[in-house]
């Protein structure tokens, strides 16, 4: 099952077995790892599941760019950056094996 | 309070209380935790119940807040199909609907709201349905049937939604608003238009400024609902979708204040500091508008539960947020920023044929109370930065295309 790293803005981290299909906020929520908050349920509709991934990384692996929408929601959410990413919209794949995700200070 | 297990109880199993929950865990409560759920099954999402749950898109899986292995792998006592049914603050100890007695060192009342029911006759025919729970959306898509005829009293969003829903499962829908235009109560006469047309432009028949009268049906089943202007709509089934309740009577029962809901404060703490409330039950400070009010909304829940669970685990409290809504209806995506309290302006950014537009509701000085976005998530974004900032913008900046929302919200 493919493993993804959690990395709370605090340093904190929770390695973590997400199965193929369900999101990577979806892995985090039902861990309840802190720092995900995912109010509006994976409907990228509130920008409350955003972390930071390594673009290199995603590139590598082939994983699409964020879609207009995500792109709209992030672009306020709260301390974003280039590799800022809304983890509602990742599918989570054998290909994500090894996938580290650092989280922003805050979500709102 | 017992120093060495501290116990918070948590009356309420929907969105707030499940999430209360959850934080304690993630703030490292050290106490035990009882979550009590009336429903049969563990916390859920309530918004996808008039969408993708009538349209057979979702699983009792996706719906879930978590696994239900996360609450005994976390030490939460989750008690469903249960009730508390009486709080005696004296002695610290809640009541249960089987009769056991629970003591409490904090008490979390989630306890939601319930559909507001019509006073008219024929209320409790077969076919006629309301939109609270998992199982009464198991019930409305079961008479969702290709063909069917369904009627919508109230044009508020829980009506807008599952006509969506519905015409999308063919459907025939009739939606009956009392008042001149939908969703009177929660939006501005440019954004009723534009969702009234759009419904209609779907096939859906609205009837505005229709007083219902009466429900009317054959051998226990309801066949139509019956009009002041003494016309009938005939239907297989109704949705009665008129607002709802705070269901505030325990902690009215035991001395709490309430109006219009439990009153709380920014840290959703009750006048009992013991007793804490969150979600559609309270009513709470809002601080960007000087004033209070009732939010039914998944976010306000969520926000209330992370005031509760930072209080009572002794950590900072979590940074204010702008109240937020959102509706998906067809392929139109409604989000709202704010409340558009002592607004005195409109200003419409885009353009509404193209169902891509924002309206920013503006005060006399400009400051921005709220914005109305559709399929317009980066104004929504921007809206809810500019709102918290109390910023303040002419219309004329606002409705400037060639001025993008990053300088507006700069």
């Amino acid at each position: 099952m493919p493993k993804i790293t959690y990395i709370e803005h605090n340093g904190a981290a929770h390695a973590i077995e997400v199965p193929a299909g369900r999101t990577v906020m979806q892995g985090a929520v039902d861990n309840n790892v802190p720092g995900i908050d995912a109010d509006c349920g994976g409907e990228c509709a509130c920008a409350t599941c955003h972390v930071y991934i390594d673009s290199a990384w995603l590139d590598r692996i082939g994983l699409p760019p964020a879609g207009s929408q995500e792109a709209s929601m992030l672009s306020f959410a709260a301390v974003t950056q280039p590799d800022s990413r809304l983890s509602c919209q990742i599918t989570v794949t054998e290909a994500l094996d090894g996938l580290t995700v650092r989280m922003p200070e805050g979500q709102h | 309070m017992n120093q060495e297990i501290p116990h918070v109880v948590i009356a309420g199993a929907g969105h707030a209380g499940g999430s209360a929950a959850a934080f304690l865990r993630q703030l490292e409560w050290p106490g035990s935790i009882t979550l009590i759920g009336e429903e049969p099954i563990p916390p859920y999402q309530r918004p996808p119940l008039s969408k993708a749950w009538l349209k057979g898109e979702a699983t009792a899986e996706s719906l879930a807040l978590r696994p239900a292995g996360f609450y005994p792998g976390a030490a939460i006592d989750l008690r469903l199909e249960t009730r508390v049914t009486g709080l005696e603050r004296a002695n610290k100890t809640v009541v249960l609907s089987d009769g056991t007695a629970v003591p409490y060192d904090v008490l979390i009342l989630a306890t939601g709201a319930r559909p507001r029911r019509l006073p008219i006759s024929g209320t409790g025919l077969a076919g006629v349905l309301e939109l609270r729970w998992a199982a009464d959306a198991d019930r409305l898509a079961a008479a969702l049937r290709p063909g069917a005829r369904l009627a919508v009293i109230g044009g508020g969003y829980i009506g807008l939604e599952v006509a969506a829903s519905a015409r999308a499962l063919g459907v025939d829908v009739t939606i009956i608003e009392c008042e001149s235009r939908v969703l009177a109560r929660v939006a501005c006469p440019i954004l009723s238009d534009f969702f009234q047309a759009f419904h209609r432009g779907q096939g859906v028949v609205i009837e505005t400024a229709a007083r219902v009268v009466g429900l009317e049906g054959t051998a226990g089943s309801v066949t139509g609902v019956r009009l002041g202007d003494g016309r009938l709509i005939a239907c297989d089934a109704v949705l009665v979708g008129v607002g709802a309740m705070a269901n505030d009577e325990l902690a009215r029962a035991a001395g709490l204040s309430c109006d219009n809901g439990i009153v709380v404060d920014l840290m959703a703490q009750t006048d009992d500091p013991a007793i804490f409330a969150i979600g559609d039950c309270t009513s709470r400070p809002l601080p960007l508008y000087a004033r209070r009010g009732r939010l039914e909304s998944v976010p306000n829940a969520i926000e209330q539960a992370r005031q509760a669970a930072c209080l009572i685990c002794g950590k900072p409290p979590p940074a204010p947020e702008v109240p937020w809504f959102w509706s998906d209806q067809y392929d139109l995506r409604l989000q709202i920023a704010g409340l558009p309290f002592d607004a005195t302006e409109i200003a419409l950014r885009g353009d509404v044929g193209t169902a891509k537009f924002a309206l920013f509701h503006l005060t006399g000085d400009g400051t921005v109370q709220a914005v109305e976005a559709v399929n317009a998530s980066t104004e929504f974004m921007g809206g809810r930065k500019i709102i918290l900032g109390r910023k303040r913008l002419t219309r004329a900046r606002i409705e400037d295309m060639s001025v993008s929302m990053k300088e507006l919200a700069a």
